[in-house]
């Protein structure tokens, strides 16, 4: 499936389309189908998202998993700094992302 | 071809739009050429005393090719207008005054607040161009 | 060190209010993304992969303690308690918010530094040596030169959108610990026969996918006319650097294909009307830089030997400390590379205490380094035991400069939006396989880069490894045999690439080969020049 990323303009923090707002969590991320680069443009222009794209992602038991490692470390947070991530008591959570 | 926004000159524009280096050279009585950034500015230094009008090009703002071009025919003595036209954004055109440009033609009118700001935000500076500004090293060593 | 007068203080301040400004276009849409981005590069604010990355500038590596003390407050005001120590001597902050930009530069300008020119297709951050100040053999400190170049090169006018961006070290020494050649412009301050100080200039090296070591372009410039110099090389660049290709567009790529010596003849024509112009400072200028950078008043007839009865205080000494130019003093690099550590970071209260042991035994001056590292210049040999035992007790205390625990690696792909493999995991894997050996290996530089781009010299590493994405996979390439100083090289790959646990492995073979056939006094890179590549591809690829 498509979905989309970006960052929040204000905070840089990562966010993920979750069909009416951005979300900080990659699992709210919906399939977008073809209509990214309409999205894209609007949310960009009212500045609701920075620097925004659209990604291969699939669905698997665990959620919503981006096609390339890099979005997945986006996801996630460093490899090497767990206690900075989105999920630091997870043991699963860098197994998740490589 | 853009309006003039800002002008620093007492003296009558040149209303012709500039024609190329290339074709200036067939032209003698042309008074107004336009640079493009590939173009080699010192071609125009025989010219410097007939010409009225020089516009500088800029394409897309990261090409920085037209500030060398204007130092370059300010420091051979040319005393005409020095115009930028192109994609010339408020954050640059200080930078671009400093070079020696005294007229702006951006292709998208910059809020003129923001310009007024822009021209007289920095009082000092450290290098000195032949915009005349005395370098920081000059104040501090009268 | 330099302090700042009022014009370079208004200067910094009014970028200050700029920013703020330019900030403020943004967030209430007046300007778009592609209209703010290059505005927020020149103040050192990018977007990487997880917030907004802050690039502070360390000029020439000098920090005072209350400098380094503020850096330690943006950590934990601003950031998640910590900062990294990057290759160009600066820092970086992670986890930066772009609403919070103009604050932690206001809050920057209050102890004299800023983020300008961090980033950007301009003029950046211009290094040095180290050692400048302590080192026994440099002609002259070379940061008053490092200064007069910092100021000529901020906010220049002409400069501020060159084709790419443009990087200068400074060194005053032969032995050079900037890795100066592999610079856009290296400058080697020197002194002729009648003790005169003049400039060499070297143009046109870099690392990044086409590694080049710069070529001298004129071995002497007086110093009077340096900045002349310089402006004639980079006006030259800004006119015919290509613009046609990111990847062809730095300045070693016109220095390459121009040749040396039209590149040259281009500059001198150049410079020959420049010198026209008097954009040149005064003399007086490099004096009252100069006078700020005197020796500290060291104490004279002090204790120069040092108790060596605590064994691993000595290993620390024997690895970690350098001769000083005055006796009774001696020069500590403070090692950001614990075992298995991340190259280069330090905690808020690391880089506090590093701050109090500037202010207390150093004469409140500590160095970044290009290699991630921190150094204390001008520490007396009779405080060295106390500070150790501090550093130690802080996770500080790593006694492996130069060796192979004592890993360059950017970033990488945890952090980095531009790289193709992560290079933290690698160093430290690294690092805790070889801890038992590294003594043993002795001086071997490894650096690691996330991509291409190089942003942790990997070309110039003695050991160097490539992070590259192999269709969609993190994959590893070696490489042996690079080093900067007077004798640069550039690394060659050893073959094909490896996974993570192969790199790993793959290093470790390395340095076994090593090992087996090392001569007399032979460090790795010594080795390695003189057997060559076979015996280590035969090895690694059996």
């Amino acid at each position: 499936m498509k979905i989309l990323t970006g960052n929040d303009l204000k905070s840089g923090a990562v966010t993920w389309w979750d069909g009416v707002q951005w979300s900080l969590h990659v699992e709210d991320a919906v399939d977008v189908g073809d209509h990214g680069d309409t999205i894209l443009a609007r949310e960009q222009a009212a500045r609701r998202v920075n620097a925004a794209y659209a990604i291969d992602a699939i669905r698997d038991q665990r959620g919503v998993r981006p096609a390339h490692i890099k979005d997945r470390i986006r996801a996630l947070g460093p490899t090497v700094r767990t206690d900075l991530t989105l999920k630091p008591a997870d043991p699963e959570a860098g197994m998740w992302v490589i | 071809m853009s309006d003039v926004q800002f002008r620093f000159r007492d003296d009558e524009p040149v209303g012709d739009p500039g024609v190329t280096v290339g074709a200036f050279g067939e032209q003698s009585n042309a008074s107004a050429v336009r640079l493009e950034p590939g173009d080699e500015a010192r071609d125009l230094l025989p010219h410097l005393g007939r010409i009225r009008l020089i516009e500088v090009n800029f394409p897309v703002f990261g090409d920085g090719r037209g500030y060398s071009a204007a130092r370059i025919l300010r420091e051979a003595g040319y005393q005409g207008e020095l115009r930028a036209v192109g994609e010339v954004l408020v954050d640059q055109i200080a930078f671009m005054r400093r070079c020696g440009f005294d007229a702006f033609a951006p292709e998208i009118a910059l809020d003129p607040g923001d310009a007024e700001a822009a021209w007289s935000r920095y009082a000092e500076v450290y290098q000195p161009t032949s915009d005349g500004r005395k370098p920081i090293w000059a104040r501090r060593h009268g | 060190m330099y302090k700042y007068d009022t014009y370079d203080q208004a200067l910094v301040d009014t970028r200050v209010e700029e920013f703020r400004d330019q900030v403020r276009r943004r967030l209430d849409g007046h300007i778009t993304e592609d209209q703010f981005k290059p505005l927020r590069l020149m103040n050192g604010l990018y977007l990487q992969l997880h917030a907004y990355m802050l690039r502070v500038a360390v000029p020439y590596g000098t920090l005072s303690g209350d400098q380094m003390r503020m850096l330690g407050h943006i950590a934990d005001k601003y950031d998640r308690g910590y900062g990294h120590f990057t290759t160009r001597q600066n820092i970086q902050y992670n986890w930066i918010k772009l609403e919070d930009a103009p604050d932690i530069l206001a809050d920057l300008a209050t102890v004299e530094m800023h983020a300008i020119q961090t980033s950007g297709n301009c003029i950046r951050n211009t290094t040095s040596d180290q050692y400048a100040g302590a080192a026994a053999d440099e002609v002259v400190d070379p940061r008053p030169y490092a200064e007069l170049i910092r100021q000529w090169s901020t906010f220049h006018p002409e400069f501020s959108f060159l084709p790419r961006k443009f990087k200068m070290a400074v060194i005053a020494s032969d032995i050079d610990r900037a890795a100066m050649r592999l610079h856009d412009i290296g400058i080697q301050i020197v002194q002729n026969a009648k003790r005169e100080i003049g400039a060499a200039f070297y143009v046109g090296g870099g690392m990044g996918r086409t590694p080049m070591i710069a070529p001298c372009i004129r071995e002497w410039v007086p110093i009077d006319q340096m900045i002349t110099y310089a402006e004639a090389c980079l006006r030259v660049y800004n006119r015919h650097g290509r613009r046609d290709n990111k990847y062809k567009a730095r300045i070693k790529i016109l220095v390459h294909e121009l040749g040396r010596q039209e590149y040259t003849a281009q500059v001198e024509a150049e410079f020959a009307h420049l010198l026209t112009q008097n954009i040149e400072p005064p003399l007086a200028e490099l004096a009252r830089i100069k006078a700020m950078f005197a020796d500290p008043p060291f104490e004279a007839g002090i204790a120069d030997d040092v108790d060596r009865s605590d064994p691993d205080f000595a290993l620390w000494l024997d690895n970690n400390c350098l001769a000083h130019k005055q006796p009774g003093y001696i020069a500590v690099t403070i090692s950001l590379k614990p075992i298995g550590g991340i190259p280069g970071d330090a905690s808020a209260d690391q880089i506090r205490l590093m701050a109090d042991l500037a202010r207390d035994h150093s004469f409140d001056e500590c160095r970044v380094t290009h290699a991630q590292n921190i150094v204390l210049p001008h520490v007396r040999k009779a405080d060295l035991y106390a500070l150790w035992q501090q550093l130690d007790a802080a996770g500080l205390g790593t006694p492996n400069l130069d060796l192979i625990g004592d890993i360059i690696a950017c970033p990488g792909l945890d952090y980095c939006s531009l790289a193709n493999a992560r290079s933290i995991p690698v160093a430290q894997k690294i690092s805790q396989r070889l801890a038992a050996k590294e003594q043993e290996i002795g001086e071997l530089k490894l650096k690691i880069s996330g991509c291409i781009n190089a942003c942790g010299h990997h070309h110039a590493g003695h050991i160097g490894i490539l992070g590259v994405d192999r269709k969609g996979t993190e994959n590893y390439q070696l490489s042996l045999g690079g080093c900067e100083g007077a004798d640069t090289s550039l690394g060659q790959i050893t073959g094909p690439g490896f996974d993570e646990d192969g790199i790993v492995d793959a290093v470790e073979k390395a340095t076994e080969v090593y090992l087996a056939n090392k001569g007399e006094g032979e460090r790795f890179l010594d080795t390695y020049r003189r057997i060559g590549m076979a015996p280590f591809k035969e090895a690694l690829y059996v």
